[in-house]
């Protein structure tokens, strides 16, 4: 069992300039920031390494940080430019039962991360759910469908911040 | 020469008695032979995620109801867990006994409709019956309680709507002393019946690595052989001050992750809920349940994961706070979601009708896997 100063020591040694940080701030549980170009090499590691075994990826979550700059149209919706979008990564280890979370973060107009498919099969929903609600691009991911969404929504990411609801969808009245 | 064969696609649901809700299962068939299962999920899509970012706090209680709507109770408990993480505050003794009791009643309600629907969507009807008629009970208790039969809003943020009727332990009691004949009835009638077994050993068989690389949790994990269970593994509330057993999948009647594992461990798991609330009911210790409940719930920043063992499996809210009065970001890890993902794995080379025994099996929910 390590914690996850450790954890983040370990992945240093390993990847170097890979891992970006640890922040550290209560009431949050530490979180490793990582580069979206190397989290599956990075969860490969985590996963195989004897010491740390972190097989089982709780959940997966997309994030619209909401840091760039809000520009507001002559309607008055409001727009977002550039900022970034987040993948958080919440690990587990049934085995050596430790936690930790890894976050990635990726620019908004072109957001892209590794998926991690081959390292926690579990992410195949857990991914296309974040690319139909934020947009995000997993790069290898072999089904990168939308899930909850229509296939055919044209109207955007839902839960990005700056979403707006389209007036119809194939003649239906959107807005109730 | 061989006999020329084509695959054909069938489209099971999205109105099909069997599918628990409005379920798509595209299934590749050649004959009755299952090649391939892809489900199609996402109609009853509500936004739950999206909504939860314009209300305040405490409004999203009533929307965690509408999630897993089997199992209410568990819901608000890992919603309001997750907030009073992020809030840091303590919360009375009596506030939670009764949380633990109540969250325990619920657990046995929702095996029960898994119970009795995994058995009549194989025909066995007889039981369904029988079960719900003992579900009725608890939803009584609960009735009894905060007014409510399924949506219960009953856990607030630092506390509950409703203190316990005078009546609730007495009632309670007699539940149980009802309901222990009961399981041994159904195992009579269901468990061990001979066409039951026959319909769900070594059918729909889910290794354990599979099991973890899939993410599965709750009865699916359980059920595979693994003794994974939150409230021992990572316990919140005060389950660790109860003594209780984690059943796992032995394949008693075929292999062990089969179909009649995962059902095994949810009849088994009713009675170690039974034990839990025994244990309970009789120490609920004196308080105002109200007492502790914030006036203004603003959390600081940060974000918090907190996860609890729900009927279904591990259910976890991921939360992240910007400081204001309304969640910047709520992510529900619904398990019925995560164990759904690996129907396409459990039905290849399968036949058409294990479909429904092993979706049974799995016992999804749909509301919580559209949220």
């Amino acid at each position: 069992m390590k914690n996850p100063e450790e954890i983040f020591e370990l992945l240093k040694s390993e990847f170097g300039n890979t891992i970006l940080g640890l922040e550290k701030e209560t009431p949050t549980e530490p979180i490793i920031t990582v580069d979206p170009m190397q989290i599956n090499k990075v969860g490969l590691f985590l996963r195989n390494n004897n010491t740390l075994k972190f097989d089982s990826l709780m959940v997966l979550s997309g994030v619209d940080d909401a840091n760039g700059t809000k520009i507001k149209d002559e309607d008055g919706t409001e727009m977002i430019s550039g900022g970034t979008l987040s993948v958080y990564y919440h690990l587990h280890s049934t085995n050596l039962k430790h936690k930790i979370t890894l976050k990635v973060s990726t620019p908004r107009e072109t957001p892209q991360v590794e998926s991690v498919y081959n390292v926690w099969r579990t992410s195949d929903w857990h991914e296309r759910e974040a690319f139909d609600m934020f947009g995000i691009i997993f790069l290898n991911h072999p089904d990168l469908r939308r899930i909850l969404m229509p296939y055919d929504w044209e109207a955007g990411y839902p839960l990005r911040k700056d979403y707006k609801n389209p007036e119809f969808y194939k003649g239906m009245k959107v807005p109730y | 020469m061989p006999l020329k064969t084509e695959t054909m696609v069938l489209n099971m649901g999205p109105q099909h008695p069997s599918t628990h809700g409005v379920l798509r299962l595209e299934l590749e068939i050649e004959g009755e032979l299952i090649l391939s299962v892809k489900p199609h999920i996402g109609y009853l899509h509500r936004c739950f995620e999206k909504h939860a970012e314009a209300m305040t706090y405490p409004q999203v209680i009533p929307y965690t109801d509408r999630l897993d709507y089997l199992a209410a109770m568990g819901n608000n408990f890992g919603y309001v867990i997750a907030v009073e993480k992020l809030l840091g505050i303590q919360i009375p003794e009596r506030v939670e006994y009764i949380r633990v009791i109540m969250a325990e009643l619920q657990r046995i309600a929702s095996h029960l409709v898994a119970i009795a629907t995994n058995g009549a969507d194989i025909g066995a009807l007889t039981p369904f019956l029988y079960l719900f008629r003992d579900r009725e009970y608890i939803l009584s208790l609960f009735e009894m309680t905060c007014g409510a039969r399924m949506l219960y809003n009953y856990m607030w943020i630092g506390g509950l709507s409703h203190d316990i009727h005078p009546d609730f332990v007495r009632k309670t009691k007699e539940f149980i002393n009802h309901f222990r004949p009961t399981i041994v009835e159904l195992n009579n009638l269901l468990t061990f019946n001979k066409i039951f077994i026959e319909r769900t050993a070594n059918v729909g068989i889910l290794p354990l690595d599979t099991a973890i690389n899939f993410g599965a949790s709750g009865p699916v994990l359980r059920g595979s052989g693994l003794s994974f269970d939150v409230r021992r593994e990572d316990p919140y509330s005060i389950y660790n001050r109860f003594d209780f057993e984690i059943p796992t999948g032995k394949g008693l009647v075929g292999a062990v992750g089969d179909c009649w594992d995962r059902y095994y461990v949810r009849v088994l798991e009713m009675e170690q809920s039974l034990c839990i609330i025994e244990q309970a009911i009789d120490n609920i210790p004196e308080g105002d349940v109200k007492s502790a409940i914030p006036k203004r719930i603003k959390p600081p920043k940060g974000t918090v994961y907190a996860r609890v063992e729900n009927p279904r499996g591990e259910l976890g809210y991921f939360i992240i706070s910007d400081g204001n009065i309304n969640p910047f970001r709520v992510k529900v890890r619904a398990p019925s979601f995560v164990n759904l993902e690996v129907m396409g794995e459990l039905c290849k080379g399968h036949l058409v009708a294990d479909v429904i025994a092993i979706l049974g099996s799995l016992d999804i929910v749909l509301g919580e896997i559209d949220r």
